[in-house]
């Protein structure tokens, strides 16, 4: 489905991500796993074209595509979540998500201008509308996203990210800030997801990563120091040593 | 009470032509975070491209259109060759926010030169397309005439289809993400320089529109869109840089107190209004009446 072959970032003269490799398979969640400044959010940026890749390659589908613009993300059926929700305050809820569907919008500015888009947005809505069903938020489709709660914008920011129909989800801690019922909720929609795509989950809550993934990679300092089933990376010693500790 | 009543229609008319420059500045800060003082130079470059036209096809609609088009074609270019380069190129520091505006400022220069060269500086004047005689009222004439009743209803429509454009349209629903958060915009699969472009368009058809609503009671020169920058500048501040409700509301709260004091204490006191209640608003609400600042991520 994905794979990534040697990537490496650097910010300045600092190694952010080194000769990284990973590989996710269809309707698989991998997790991503490791301390503060490892690399997890780096990996994300570079495969979203936020950051610049010094080298390494990037299959999708079994096909050799370059390292994406942030705005050729959705055509390569990848789609993101960021860790700091990222919702447009002053939209609605449906507006929000409408905004993750907008490149299958055909309709040009004069028609638009002129009000002849009609069928367009009938068509981004209802699009908008499933996805916040598919996240139990169709009831707040009308309200503004600042007047949410916290929980519920993590839900929209998904919701967000699903309208495109993506065929790889990129979560980013998805369960940050949420209390004890809401993460059990989003580690149930993650299991849902997996049967309709693949993800890749950033997250410190090791509970959600423990219940929800198939396979781990534990970065440090930038580099992949351990991967494999969830099992084989508990009981790894230099993941211990580096971010689970003796207590997980 | 005629005094009233002429007092409320001309705030209005001249509050309608503020409000086109003022959304103009609200679409280019919304969407690049630069005030861009060359909106003078490229509404009156536009004019005099709309007053060519006029001259030569003999109709003012023909004229308006051409300086729209035009307007929005130069406001795209400056856009795509000018200043995204200059963003381009700095990426930190305080000269982040100083340069591309100091840059608008050359460009303002560089415009008016060039219209100097091309059409010369002696005024020029556009024929209105209606009566710019007063109504009659009771008798008497009022400073109200049909040109300005034409004015208000053209910028009334433009700023329903903009409106509209913005609030009906996934296109609109673009414009809007890209201000508020291009990263996310971007990930969206939103082209983000693309609908700056087209921002910096809309906003060059704004000012190609105003210059030519607002000439026929004027007159033409290099200079000619200068003070209208100012108070479409004014009036932005007032309604809240990122709010185009706002930059409408701004104007008209302007063009009311300009009108009013004007009328009712001295028509000496055009400059000093707009500039008392620019302070007032800067004291006691300095993002603007209208501002949005609050949910603003960038």
């Amino acid at each position: 489905m994905l794979s990534i072959k040697s990537l490496s970032v650097s910010f300045g003269g600092l190694k952010a991500l080194s000769n990284v490799n990973l590989e996710l398979q269809a309707n698989e969640v991998v997790g991503l796993i490791g301390p503060n400044g490892a690399g997890k959010t780096t990996l994300f940026n570079a495969l979203s074209g936020l950051a610049d890749v010094e080298s390494g390659t990037l299959e999708i589908n079994g096909k050799a595509h370059k390292w994406p613009k942030p705005y050729e993300l959705i055509d390569l059926g990848v789609a993101r979540t960021l860790q700091g929700v990222g919702l447009f305050p002053e939209l609605t809820v449906l507006e929000n998500v409408m905004i993750g569907d907008n490149k299958s919008a055909k309709s040009g500015l004069i028609s638009s201008a002129l009000g002849f888009s009609g069928s367009d947005e009938t068509k981004l809505k209802e699009r908008a509308m499933t996805a916040l069903e598919r996240v139990y938020a169709s009831g707040i489709a009308d309200k503004r996203a600042d007047s949410l709660p916290y929980p519920v914008t993590k839900r929209v920011a998904i919701a967000r990210a699903l309208v495109s129909e993506p065929k790889i989800l990129l979560l980013d801690e998805p369960a940050g800030g949420l209390g004890a019922q809401d993460i059990e909720w989003m580690n149930s929609l993650i299991h849902n997801l997996a049967t309709q795509c693949s993800v890749i989950l950033v997250e410190h809550h090791m509970d959600v990563v423990m219940s929800v993934c198939d396979r781990l990679y534990v970065l440090n300092f930038g580099e992949v120091i351990a991967s494999g089933d969830v099992e084989t990376v508990r009981r790894n010693e230099a993941v211990v040593a580096a971010y689970l500790g003796v207590n997980n | 009470m005629l005094k009233f009543i002429t007092a409320v229609l001309t705030s209005l008319a001249t509050g309608s032509i503020y409000a086109l420059m003022s959304t103009a500045l609200v679409l280019v800060w919304r969407s690049t975070r630069v005030i861009n003082f060359a909106q003078a130079g490229q509404a009156v470059f536009t004019t005099y491209i709309g007053y060519e036209v006029t001259i030569r096809s003999g109709s003012y609609w023909i004229g308006v259109a051409a300086a729209i088009i035009s307007g929005a074609l130069i406001g795209a270019v400056i856009d795509r060759f000018f200043m995204r380069p200059i963003f381009k190129r700095i990426k930190s520091g305080p000269i982040v926010m100083i340069a591309p505006v100091v840059a608008t400022l050359g460009l303002l220069g560089i415009i008016q030169a060039i219209i100097g060269f091309i059409w010369g500086l002696t005024y020029q004047s556009i024929p209105a397309p209606v009566s710019t005689d007063g109504y009659q009222i009771f008798g008497s004439t009022i400073a109200f005439s049909p040109f300005n009743l034409m004015v208000l209803i053209a910028v009334t429509i433009s700023m329903l289809l903009l409106t509209l454009l913005f609030q009906r349209t996934n296109i609109g629903l673009a414009l809007r993400a890209s201000a508020y958060s291009p990263e996310i915009a971007k990930l969206s699969g939103i082209k983000v320089d693309a609908i700056r472009t087209l921002g910096w368009a809309l906003a060059g058809a704004a000012g190609g529109l105003a210059g030519m609503l607002f000439i026929p009671s004027s007159y033409l020169y290099p200079n000619a869109m200068d003070v209208l920058l100012v108070f479409g500048f004014i009036a932005a501040v007032i309604g809240g840089l990122d709010s185009l409700f706002g930059a409408v509301a701004g104007a008209m709260i302007l063009g009311f107190a300009i009108n009013f004091a004007t009328s009712y204490i001295s028509s000496k006191l055009v400059f000093p209004m707009a500039f008392i209640i620019l302070i007032l608003v800067l004291l006691i609400k300095p993002g603007g009446i209208f501002s949005s600042v609050k949910g603003r991520k960038d």
